[in-house]
């Protein structure tokens, strides 16, 4: 087990360079500087900025001090914020996302899963048409509609919440349910489809016919194999919802990270941009791994190859 | 045939599979035709800014008093346009690599096969952002030298993006049924008569796989127009004067403000294109029940 853990995560490295330096060099392979702006800049200054932030030289060179420089676990000189490092930047900004990501992702694991067993264990009724109806109205529904809805009716119409900003609690709550929807909706159709399968096989036949009441079947027994879908699903949740949070960022004014990602790709930031992308990917890469390992820790069946 | 039969017992048992693909052809009409009707042109700018639906323009007008239902149906133009290319592009990837991963087998089916995981494992609409934000210059400069009005390179850019980051299920579905697919005697029998890999992949595997095919490209169509819309919303995506779907809300979402609502600029768009994803998943649920040999009824 171990020594598949330690592949994996020596396996991400030559992934995570990849990722990073085809970044690094996409961005500083568009034309124009990333201190471009509406003025003029005299050549002169302009060449002093480029070393000052170590952008002179050939492309080769400024990669290689780069890449030199990530190693050493410095992210270099944002060019869009000025005088602020990426890692400044992002370790302010990273906090903020994390808290909006896991709130949503709870909400969508507690949702989807409640709604999605009750889907089951009421099969064919109403109660199981509605849910799908909600579950497939929800994979549906672009986040960047729902949310403007939301605020439209909970914050301007009612009254109830915060339009935007970050801070207090009730600012968390509506971001987190826009983002959280899609996927919730789509952890219920799993959980519905995997229950309605698992509680056709054997095992849950002996453990109704010993005498266990619905719920302990339910549970104790089926819940526990019904689950495993959902531990598969977790890595693409995660990646939703670290995208899916850009949008919710931006349109709820919160200081994430990724309305700094969306700025800084559009104004050819090189090192903000490279970081943040060296930061999601890792992230990303390391969630997957969690949840593999997880996955063979519930089904011991599993052999992780 | 046989998936010609199977598909009209679908939609005998779930007629509202019938409304839906309706649905979907009444949209591509009137974004293709209806649009030429609506008494204004999609780039028509006029005083009449920011008012609500009325007799003159059903769906009220934008900030620039652009009519939006000629603004929607543009929109829907242009996504669905995006959508359509880009699921051909990712097709095209899918359905060959998953055929060569699967058919080879071994080793190279290993490796193809972990690189397919190491993407799914990356936030790969992250990368597209990057893709399209430092590419965009070098394509349209690349349209201006051929005589193309630089406007499109977004454009472009965004349906070879999202096509070659949508390809990974259609791949893994296609190399498990080609796994199947090439234990069959069939397939031994041409290989004993002398048959060519290719003609073997084109011929003989590639019908059997049409069915599959068909479900996984009505599912990639609503994910590729999401993922264009999402873009277009974060100003990464189509550009003014073009619109998207995407770009007619985010107009919407940014004009929030709790003096005045103007709900209409989000109802609209915003509404026809959930009911058209809702409409393209349901299609697609439908149509993986029957066609899809993997779901147990």
């Amino acid at each position: 087990m171990s020594a598949i853990i330690l592949r994996r995560l020596l396996q991400a490295i030559p992934v995570l360079f990849i990722v990073v330096s085809l970044t690094c060099l996409l961005v500083r392979s568009a034309p124009g500087s990333p201190f471009s702006t509406e003025k003029k800049i005299p050549a002169e200054i302009m060449a002093e900025l480029e070393k000052q932030y170590d952008l002179n030289g050939t492309m080769l060179h400024q990669y290689l001090q780069y890449m030199g420089k990530v190693v050493r676990g410095d992210l270099g000189i944002s060019t869009q914020y000025r005088n602020r490092t990426v890692k400044e930047i992002i370790a302010q900004a990273l906090p903020v996302s994390m808290v909006l990501g896991s709130v949503a992702y709870l909400l969508a694991l507690f949702f989807g899963i409640t709604l999605g067993g009750l889907a089951a264990v009421r099969h064919n009724h109403l109660g199981d048409r509605l849910i799908m109806l909600w579950a497939l109205l929800g994979i549906s529904v672009p986040s960047f509609v729902l949310a403007p809805m939301m605020v439209m009716l909970f914050a301007i119409k009612l009254n109830l919440l915060p339009v935007a900003g970050w801070g207090s609690p009730d600012q968390i709550i509506l971001p987190a349910i826009c983002l959280s929807v899609p996927f919730a909706a789509a952890i219920a159709r799993l959980t519905r489809g995997s229950l309605l399968e698992v509680l056709k096989l054997d095992f849950v036949r002996t453990a109704r016919a010993k005498g266990l009441s619905e719920n302990a079947v339910l549970f104790r027994h089926a819940l526990k194999v019904a689950i495993l879908p959902i531990i598969g699903y977790s890595g693409p949740a995660a990646a939703g919802i670290l995208t899916g949070s850009i949008v919710i960022e931006t349109l709820f004014g919160i200081p994430g990270i990724g309305p700094f990602f969306v700025n800084s790709a559009l104004n050819r930031d090189p090192f903000m941009t490279s970081g943040v992308v060296l930061v999601f990917s890792s992230f990303l890469i390391f969630f997957n791994l969690l949840a593999d390992i997880l996955y063979f820790i519930v089904d011991r069946r599993v052999k992780i190859e | 045939m046989k998936a010609l039969h199977r598909f009209y017992l679908v939609v005998h048992r779930d007629p509202l599979l019938v409304v839906c693909a309706a649905f979907l052809l009444l949209v591509v009409a009137f974004a293709m035709v209806g649009i030429h009707y609506t008494g204004y042109r999609y780039d028509e700018i006029s005083d009449a800014s920011l008012l609500p639906p009325s007799h003159a323009h059903w769906f009220g007008t934008d900030i620039n008093g652009h009519d939006l239902l000629t603004r929607t149906l543009f929109g829907a133009r242009i996504s669905l346009f995006v959508a359509a290319v880009g699921t051909l592009v990712s097709l095209t990837i899918g359905v060959s690599y998953g055929m060569i991963s699967g058919y080879v087998g071994g080793r190279v089916d290993n490796i193809m096969m972990r690189i397919v995981e190491i993407i799914y494992s990356l936030p790969t609409l992250v990368l597209v952002i990057v893709m399209v934000t430092s590419l965009e210059d070098h394509v349209a400069s690349l349209l201006k030298s051929l005589g193309l009005p630089g406007s499109y390179a977004r454009l472009i850019l965004l349906f070879l993006f999202l096509g070659l980051t949508q390809w990974l299920t259609m791949a893994r579905i296609i190399r498990g049924q080609v796994l199947v697919l090439k234990q069959q005697p069939f397939v031994q029998a041409s290989l004993a008569l002398g048959q060519s890999h290719a003609r073997i992949l084109w011929q003989h595997l590639l019908p059997n796989l049409s069915g599959m095919i068909i479900v996984y490209l009505t599912l990639t169509i609503p994910s590729i127009m999401l993922d264009e819309s999402f873009l277009s919303f974060l100003g990464v995506g189509v550009q003014a004067p073009l619109a998207s779907w995407g770009t007619l809300v985010s107009d919407a979402a940014f004009l929030i403000n709790p003096i005045r609502l103007y709900w209409w600029m989000l109802i609209f768009p915003g509404g026809l294109m959930t009911l058209t994803l809702l409409a393209l998943n349901f299609l697609g649920d439908g149509l993986r029940d029957a066609l899809d040999p993997r779901v147990r009824k």
